[in-house]
């Protein structure tokens, strides 16, 4: 159907935009391609369930930041520090409440995680709010203060999180009841793996019910294809702007402190470390796209695992190859939603 | 002036900083007796000159590299792996310039292909990532590179203080003397190479990509092409300048050449200094480096006074490593409120 066809009847249904599923494929055929070089099934098993744990946690740092590229055409480069910071407010709950969190029992265990949860997230949320409408609000539509402004206030945070917690690293161990792991068959399978996944999936798909079914989710992916149009039909756009600024920094406070539990420790360069890897998840996943940022996060948290066990010395390598090869094949991601 | 390429400080205030700064670093050796002074005024003269190359991608080009360090611990690399592999010879020591150099530049090349074509956040991305990875790199293949104990080498005799040429102003001139003045030149030389460039036509014309990629592409300029070779320029000189700090160091590890810290340092030094003039690398360096020597001592006393006087966090904040807190700040600032940096403001005020 062409475009005069369809204005010359109103009524007509417009076209069905193609669906694209081949990406989708993608975390799948390197699950598939990797098995022959994994000496056995069990490994693999493990290797894969980490892989896609990792992934889940990856993409909900990622997820905020490429929506806030996607809205603002903002590239955070202190998305890092919020991750940090996120990290580090669940070290001030649960480091008190290490008494709940070694008992074992699953509810007192949640009665210190859950509160330590709603602390970062929170905190991030608000520190989001008044980094978007004092650091960065001044800098729209100017990419390069934006990414020397970020990029100086996440030293900034950096140093001032060494300054209040010590430089030192903080041990920050798993709940009593999510330590441990149990087997599938032969393989092992950590339970704080479970959980992540679980709480990365329930991320992932309140994301897209809100972005698909509801009006302010019409708002921001009306938003993300042209700012303009949305606020010349008398919306505020820049309501949107604080609110999904704000949503993205507590996702990546809550990233933060899945990553901490995970890896039972926080210090104030992870914020600096992480973004890295989220970067090279958000430009594989094509800028502005969640689905997009979600295969890419698997992507590059499978590649981890298996050239981590295969050839532990060069997983980073392996995912720059990655996204160079994605790039190859796709130059704007696998789902480039922006027209910038 | 010829060698200024036509574009002299164009500042009183300006012009007299540099010359005092130019002076005090021709005359380091004499002045400043004492081998921390000298470290000092060394590390300034190669700050410089990587800090300018830096200004000719993001000053002039407007493009915001990550990965300068990288080619910095190229050139870094290639010193140090030729003398360590090949002993003290003058012969490993041009070998090892003949292959860092053109192996930046080449890399430059690929990753400005690849990447410049999008838009300047994409390469600011992929150079972070890519940086990433050389550090890893460079720290994981122990075999070539020592790892994350690095390489120390060996320097030609001509070159090391145990060569005494005898005495001048009561200053003894050894060998150390001789290298550091082979630093002088050297970064001199690279930074008006640098003035060169960006006051030639092709430098306009990144001038002109700064401003409006569109309308350069629109009067005919191949924006990728003239962007991709200002990457590789930058990549050679800063290159450059990594062999000259390896030569200095006699030692290459992640810490000195590749490290995040550094890069950082770099950005605070061109945005301190005034982006997109090449005489805020020498402010700026001249600033941060002096800074990053003797405004720790300095925090340190503020530190333990305030600790003295019982206030809270006060001692934490003033902590002498907690001196890029400042200059982060610093940075932020300086980007909101005087945009063209220290330069920039002396330009204005005339």
């Amino acid at each position: 159907m062409s475009a005069t066809d369809n204005a010359a009847s109103p009524g007509a249904a417009l076209p069905k935009v193609r669906a694209d599923y081949l990406p989708l494929l993608l975390p799948l055929l390197l699950a598939v391609a990797a098995y022959p070089f994994i000496p056995s099934t069990s490994t693999w098993v493990t290797l894969t369930i980490a892989g896609l744990a990792m992934g889940m946690m990856i993409f909900v740092m990622a997820s905020g930041l490429t929506l806030i590229f996607g809205l603002m055409d903002v590239l955070n480069f202190g998305h890092g520090a919020f991750i940090a910071i996120g990290a580090y407010m669940a070290v001030l709950v649960l480091v008190p409440l290490s008494g709940w969190m070694q008992a074992d029992s699953l509810w007192l265990n949640l009665a210190a995680i859950v509160p330590a949860v709603l602390l970062a997230v929170g905190v991030t949320g608000a520190l989001g709010l008044a980094f978007e409408r004092i650091v960065i609000a001044p800098v729209y539509g100017q990419h390069l203060k934006q990414i020397l402004i970020t990029m100086g206030g996440m030293i900034v945070a950096e140093e001032l999180l060494k300054a209040f917690f010590g430089p030192q690293q903080i041990s920050l161990p798993l709940p009593a009841s999510w330590r441990g792991s149990f087997l599938i068959g032969e393989a092992a399978v950590e339970k704080y793996r479970v959980v992540a996944t679980l709480v990365g999936l329930a991320v992932y798909v309140t994301m897209l019910l809100i972005l698909n079914r509801t009006k302010i989710g019409l708002l921001i992916r009306a938003g993300v294809e042209n700012t303009e149009m949305v606020e010349a039909l008398g919306y505020r756009i820049t309501r949107l702007f604080v609110g999904v600024f704000m949503v993205g920094s507590a996702l990546a406070g809550l990233g933060g402190v899945m990553w901490g539990l995970y890896r039972e420790q926080v210090n104030a360069a992870m914020g600096g470390e992480l973004i890295v890897l989220v970067f090279i998840v958000v430009i594989i996943g094509g800028l502005g796209s969640v689905t997009g940022c979600f295969i890419g996060a698997l992507l590059v948290a499978l590649l981890t695992n298996y050239a981590g066990f295969l050839v532990p010395k060069v997983s980073l390598i392996a995912d720059i190859m990655l996204m160079v090869a994605i790039l190859l094949w796709r130059p704007r991601g696998l789902y480039p939603v922006t027209s910038r | 002036m010829m060698p200024l390429s036509g574009d002299p400080p164009r500042s009183k205030i300006l012009t007299v900083a540099v010359l005092v700064i130019v002076t005090a670093l021709a005359l380091a050796p004499f002045l400043f007796p004492g081998s921390k002074p000298l470290n000092v005024a060394a590390k300034i003269c190669i700050f410089i000159a990587l800090a300018a190359s830096y200004d000719l991608l993001l000053g002039y080009t407007g493009v915001v590299s990550f990965a300068h360090t990288m080619f910095y611990g190229i050139g870094s690399y290639g010193i140090a792996i030729a003398l360590h592999g090949m002993g003290a010879s003058w012969g490993a020591l041009a070998l090892g310039l003949v292959i860092a150099l053109p192996l930046a530049a080449l890399l430059a090349l690929i990753i400005g292909l690849f990447s410049l074509r999008v838009q300047t956040i994409f390469f600011a991305m992929i150079t972070l990532a890519v940086a990433s990875a050389f550090l890893v790199l460079a720290s994981q293949l122990s075999w070539l590179t020592g790892g994350e104990d690095g390489r120390s080498f060996n320097l030609p005799d001509l070159l090391l203080s145990r060569t005494v040429f005898g005495n001048l102003f009561g200053t003894r001139i050894t060998g150390n003397t001789l290298l550091y003045y082979v630093i002088f030149v050297g970064c001199a030389l690279l930074f008006l190479l640098l003035l060169r460039v960006v006051n030639s036509p092709f430098g306009r014309v990144l001038q002109a990509i700064r401003e409006n990629p569109f309308r350069a592409e629109a009067l005919g300029y191949r924006t990728v092409i003239h962007r991709t070779l200002a990457n590789c320029i930058a990549a050679a000189v800063a290159a450059s300048a990594g062999a000259l700090n390896a030569t200095w160091l006699r030692y290459t590890g992640p810490d000195t050449s590749l490290s995040f810290a550094i890069m950082l340092d770099i950005l605070l030094i061109v945005v301190i200094g005034g982006m997109g003039t090449m005489w805020g690398a020498i402010i700026g360096a001249t600033l941060f480096i002096l800074a990053q020597n003797y405004l720790q001592a300095l925090m340190g006393v503020v530190s333990t006074s305030a600790s003295d006087a019982g206030l809270p966090i006060l001692p934490q904040l003033f902590h002498p490593d907690r001196w890029l807190l400042w200059l982060g700040i610093l940075f932020i600032a300086s980007v909101y409120f005087f945009p063209t940096g220290i330069v920039g403001k002396l330009r204005g005020a005339k």
